[in-house]
């Protein structure tokens, strides 16, 4: 028997919110903080060289054809004796750009979809499941030749394609979200305020499904930079501009003569991106996991 | 309801899905698509030579018997002829098919055991390094583009080691072998990453359940429960996974097909895109999305065969 004056009681400390948790867990994550650094210094540098600030002169033939790594071009030269690093560090942008733009076309038609098929069901959700389960039977690679075939070569194209061939995964999972959200209580309380079915959808349900949508959006990133170099290799990549895609593709006549610099280059560069992504994707999924939060 | 009601349901179901399918390749490329005759004929052309190929190759009729065209190929695989090799694309599948299967499916069958064994392994040895090791390099394995593996080892393994024959095909099953050898140890190497995370994770969470716990505290050995239990329940996504990539093993692996000048489906459809081939390029797409959805059919049958908790609705 205790009596009451001895019972001590833990001050409630107010559980954090996943998003507070997720943060403070990140912090704590050494492997995602660097591979954080990694992806921010990818953005500067891509960013950097778009405005011309680094990599500017990446035409400007400095070596002789094929040269060996040496002083002037230090990761080596191409056929028409660019320089091999120079040509990387421009590829960024298009590596970069490939991936937050075709991610981010994926990530908005996939949450759209998802999001409105769930939350009004009946015929709009009839509709978008036999959309959806449509371009999935449709294998990837097909869809990508076709769509880039019929928009022509370039990097539009490009970023279309890819943003119009990944989205499918997403838009299932939200789907399947946003319908176990929907007779929530605090959608019915949003309801019984007087909310809208819009501010139902975007503004509370939404933020809820998010920590799903910014890891797959990791994912997206990886698959458009790979495929990337696959459009390129089928010729219906980047034009005009040095792409790690194009580069990987010059490497198939290079190699028989022994040239490795430009792959090497590409592979590494490519490497450590979709290495760090995908790192912290997982991190990422594991701090904002629900289930984790109080362990 | 019994399966059969279930799979009739299915097969209905799949009605719509294929007239939707044979509708974005329509629109794809009889509608949207850069007119073939221009592209086939050229810039310097009388209005008449373009109304006469665009008469011969049937693109003047009525847009509703194009689109029947495309479903009724779905089902008689009666795709006409190509537009560059003026075979008959049905017989085109039928010498590429055999070609591609014998790179693609002794590959995944090797890929699937080997994932497999490893998954196994590193579930036993979960959270050891061995487990640390095995992920660590799944995801690196997977951060390298697959044209890269395919371009170092061609290069390395059968341009200057020699061992491999660089690119080529021989018909015959064991005329085949020594083209085919490099093809399905890269095809392997690129599967193996993706499938181990894939079946640990599958795995992992099977070990981590109750049941599994209860087994442990009545005495069994940590290989008895894992063989004997949580294999058995772990099969179920691992060969729905499996069976949904079987359609894809048809298509060929594209790029090892291009790489490796096999004769496959792959190299066919590829062969399409350069020379703008459109039947052969709609006969592919709808050949593998009928084999998809069929395939998608009996994973959903076998997943309510094996999963007794997932019963028809």
């Amino acid at each position: 028997m205790v009596s009451s004056s001895e019972v001590s009681v833990t001050p409630g400390q107010e559980s954090k919110s996943l998003w507070a948790h997720a943060w403070a867990t990140l912090l704590k994550d050494k492997m995602a903080i660097v591979c954080f650094l990694v992806v921010l210094l990818y953005c500067l540098v891509a960013l950097f060289s778009g405005l011309g600030l680094l990599a500017s002169d990446w035409s400007k033939e400095v070596c002789s054809s094929f040269a060996a790594p040496q002083e002037d071009c230090w990761l080596g030269a191409d056929i028409f004796g660019r320089s091999v690093i120079q040509k990387t560090i421009k590829g960024t942008e298009v590596a970069m750009s490939v991936g937050f733009i075709a991610g981010g076309i994926s990530i908005v038609l996939g949450v759209f979809l998802g999001a409105v098929s769930g939350y009004f069901g009946g015929l709009i959700d009839e509709l978008i499941v036999w959309f959806y389960t449509t371009v999935s039977s449709i294998p990837n690679i097909m869809l990508l030749l076709a769509i880039t075939f019929i928009m022509g070569k370039g990097l539009l194209a490009v970023y279309l394609a890819l943003g119009l061939t990944s989205w499918v995964g997403l838009c299932r999972l939200i789907r399947g979200e946003v319908i176990k959200h929907k007779n929530r209580e605090y959608v019915q309380s949003a309801r019984a305020i007087g909310c809208s079915h819009f501010r139902r959808l975007f503004i509370h349900i939404l933020p809820n499904v998010l920590h799903l949508v910014i890891v797959n959006f990791s994912l997206q990133f990886q698959y458009a930079i790979k495929s990337e170099v696959i459009l390129s290799y089928l010729g219906l990549g980047v034009q005009g501009r040095p792409s790690w895609g194009t580069m990987i593709d010059d490497a198939k006549l290079e190699l028989t003569r022994g040239i490795w610099w430009q792959l090497l280059a590409a592979t590494l560069a490519m490497f450590f991106i979709v290495l760090a992504f995908n790192i912290l994707g997982d991190s990422l999924r594991d701090a904002l996991d629900p289930k984790l939060k109080g362990k | 309801m019994s399966i059969y009601q279930y799979i009739i349901r299915r097969l209905l179901y799949s009605i719509p899905i294929i007239l939707g399918v044979c509708l974005i390749i329509f629109v794809l490329f009889n509608l949207v698509s850069p007119d073939p005759v221009l592209l086939m004929l050229g810039k310097h052309v009388t209005a008449s030579q373009i109304a006469d190929l665009r008469r011969e190759l049937g693109l003047d009729r009525p847009w509703f018997l194009q689109y029947w065209d495309v479903v009724k190929s779905s089902f008689t695989f009666e795709f006409g002829r190509s537009w560059s090799r003026k075979q008959e694309i049905w017989q085109m599948i039928k010498q590429g098919a055999p070609v591609s299967l014998s790179l693609t499916l002794p590959g995944f069958i090797l890929s699937a055991i080997i994932s497999i064994a490893i998954s196994i392994m590193v579930a036993f040895f979960r959270g050891t390094w061995i487990d640390k090791f095995a992920v660590f390099i799944s995801v690196a394995m997977v951060s390298i583009s697959s044209l890269a593996y395919i371009l170092f080892f061609q290069w390395y393994l059968a341009f200057k080691l020699g061992i491999f024959e660089i690119s080529g095909y021989e018909h015959g099953f064991f005329e085949c072998i020594p083209y085919v050898i490099l093809p399905i140890i890269i095809y392997i190497i690129l599967s193996v990453g993706p499938d181990v995370r894939f079946y640990r994770t599958v795995l992992l969470d099977e070990i981590y359940q109750d049941y599994v716990r209860t087994a442990r505290a009545k005495g069994l050995s940590e290989t008895y429960v894992l063989f004997k239990h949580v294999l058995k329940n772990a099969m179920i996504p691992i060969i729905t996974n499996l069976v949904i990539s079987l359609p894809f093993l048809i298509l060929g692996a594209l790029l090892l097909e291009s790489f490796f000048g096999i004769p496959g489906l792959g190299g066919i459809t590829l062969e399409a895109v350069n020379t703008s081939d459109f039947p052969v390029l709609k006969a592919m797409a709808v050949l593998s999305s009928m084999a998809y959805i069929v395939f998608s059919i009996i994973t959903d049958v076998l997943y309510t065969v094996f999963d007794p908790r997932v019963r028809l609705k």
